[in-house]
């Protein structure tokens, strides 16, 4: 699958910004900065790449920043972005 | 022998057998007019010479009040003196200290300040301490609590270094000034109080050195041994940081309304009731609620305590509460009005929440917290982050929640992310067995060891669920968080009010 680069998110309180680049190397690269990394780091990276993997996406490079974002809002996000990136519209299928 | 003079001999016999001196006839009077004379007097120095003059050696304790929060201006002015002086191995017994007191990370690194006693910790400082700057663990203790150890001696202070709005040659220091050269103000000046009672020498700085007498004044005279004349003690402005603004937010007035609610209904809102609000949005809009109903219901309160407040003076001027005491004004307004209010007290901290017989706690019906988070068990963290990062203070929480007879905290269940009613937490600050009520939006939880009250709300109408209930809820929106990454040295210690040890705060890692 095609990746190019997309954003999506913002960097409000209770938000999370995802920027998908192509993939350096195989696998999926999550570079996170989480506000409750401490907390929530390794589920915040577990929704990522669940999100990312159902929608066919193997390989990226992920920037995360989150200011807090529940786990809906992260699917939200990740979601959209990688629509943007991959050109396939989840929604309309 | 009807001369003095033929007494002479006498006189030098009796003053031998007396072990005194013989009246040498040597004193020098002066004329000058007072007003002039009093600036003359002798405990005037600059801060250099009554740190000299005070004997300060190295390995001792000094204190500070934080009565100016965010904009206190005497901590790094005086430790930066001290350093220059040379200064090591101080230990420094704050009544609180906050963001602005960044600069003693380079006091610690230097060897000037070892060892730190505070009711809270906030910002850079906060931060470096909880990944192990010092080597001995800070020593946390409630407003009351550190009361009531300065005045038991078991805080044993050295030098205190206490601001002061305005304060006369003679040491009589207040928190406000009625002089036109005024300055700053803070108002009431209750951590000073026990500080300039008990610590063998006292150092008033101020920024407006004024006529005797200073009266009213906080801080007495006789209890002073120097006066610092500077330029500011304090930036007046950080006072509140924001504190008195209305909230707009809905969560806040939500949990603002179910907070009268449990006031209204819990059984103590009655002719004579006494109060304690925090200076939280939720804790203020509540205080809007609670005003409105003791007008409809004609009912009025013998006395409100804090941290008083704008809203609280408002509600004193109109009649619906008889007496303020203030340890702490927690606004502009609450300061001017304790210089303007004759039944606005100002009291020292052991008076206002020690464990002894009669501080104002003690006769407190009721008192609306905040939390940074709650647990299953009614266990309160007003000072670790839930980042595992100091980034609070103990304040008067737990010594509120243990006296009063109906003691409220006001949480939302998640904040962001972070659940605020949780299995166990971070940091044991106030003991479950002490708070009576928990207030979030998703519902309010009564301690199970008041039956009575639960009752009393249920028949009022409002719904009461369980914690782990709300728990719980919490979890389920948030996920269930991963335990935090502390190491194993101990960085804090948190005192129980009666100074027993409590439970530890331990150095978080990266």
């Amino acid at each position: 699958m095609e990746i190019k680069n997309a954003v999506a998110g913002t960097l409000e309180s209770g938000d999370i910004m995802i920027q998908i680049a192509p993939a350096e190397k195989e696998g999926l690269h999550i570079d996170l900065d989480s506000t409750v990394a401490a907390q929530f780091g390794r589920q915040i990276r577990a929704v990522i790449e669940e999100t990312l993997t159902g929608m066919g996406v193997t390989d990226a490079e992920i920037k995360a920043t989150d200011k807090g974002a529940r786990d809906c809002t992260i699917r939200a996000r990740v979601t959209a972005a990688a629509v943007r990136a991959t050109g396939v519209d989840v929604w309309e299928s | 022998m009807s001369s003095y003079m033929e007494r002479s001999a006498t006189v030098k016999s009796v003053a031998a057998a007396m072990n005194k001196q013989v009246f040498a006839n040597k004193i020098e009077k002066s004329g000058e007019f007072r007003k002039e004379y009093q600036m003359k007097g002798s405990k005037i120095a600059t801060l250099e010479d009554a740190i000299i003059k005070s004997g300060l050696k190295d390995g001792m304790t000094i204190s500070f009040h934080h009565h100016f929060r965010g904009g206190d201006k005497v901590v790094n002015m005086v430790v930066g003196k001290l350093a220059e002086m040379g200064f090591k191995n101080l230990t420094i017994a704050a009544s609180s200290l906050s963001d602005v007191h960044a600069p003693l990370i380079e006091h610690i690194r230097n060897g000037v300040v070892t060892g730190i006693s505070t009711s809270g910790l906030r910002g850079e400082l906060a931060e470096e301490i909880s990944r192990g700057l010092l080597k001995e663990p800070v020593v946390f203790r409630s407003h009351g609590g550190r009361g009531g150890a300065v005045m038991s001696g078991e805080l044993h202070i050295d030098v205190a270094f206490l601001g002061a709005s305005s304060c006369d040659p003679a040491g009589n220091a207040s928190g406000y000034s009625r002089s036109e050269n005024a300055k700053s103000i803070c108002g009431a000046l209750g951590y000073a109080i026990p500080d300039s009672m008990m610590a063998d020498k006292v150092v008033i700085i101020t920024d407006d050195l004024v006529e005797y007498p200073n009266i009213p004044n906080a801080i007495s005279e006789d209890d002073v041994d120097y006066v610092v004349l500077v330029d500011s003690v304090g930036d007046s402005s950080k006072i509140s940081s924001g504190a008195i603004r209305d909230t707009k937010n809905p969560r806040d007035i939500l949990l603002a309304q179910m907070a009268a609610k449990v006031i209204i209904n819990g059984g103590y809102f009655q002719d004579g009731f006494s109060i304690q609000t925090g200076s939280g949005g939720a804790s203020l809009a509540a205080v809007k609620y609670i005003r409105e109903s003791m007008i409809e219901k004609g009912i009025h309160a013998s006395y409100a305590l804090g941290g008083i407040t704008a809203h609280m003076v408002k509600m004193h001027e109109e009649g619906l509460i008889h007496r303020l005491i203030d340890v702490q004004s927690f606004d502009r307004v609450a300061a001017e009005s304790i210089k303007t209010n004759l039944l606005h007290k100002g009291v020292g901290a052991n008076e206002y929440a020690s464990t002894a017989e009669g501080s104002a706690v003690h006769y407190l019906d009721m008192v609306i917290l905040s939390a940074l988070e709650v647990d299953v068990n009614f266990n309160v963290n007003v000072l670790v982050g839930s980042n595992g990062v100091i980034r609070g203070a103990v304040g008067g929480h737990p010594d509120t929640a243990a006296e009063s007879a109906l003691s409220i905290v006001v949480c939302p269940l998640m904040r962001g992310r972070i659940p605020c009613v949780v299995k166990e937490v971070t940091t044991l600050v106030t003991p479950g067995s002490t708070v009576d009520v928990i207030v979030t939006e998703y519902g309010i939880a009564v301690n199970p060891r008041r039956p009575e009250l639960a009752e009393r709300l249920r028949k009022a109408g409002l719904e009461i669920v369980d914690i782990h209930e709300l728990q719980r809820l919490a979890y389920d929106y948030v996920g269930e968080p991963d335990p935090l990454p502390f190491g194993d040295k101990v960085v804090g210690v948190v005192l129980n009010r009666d100074g027993s040890v409590q439970d530890v705060i331990m150095n978080i890692l990266d």
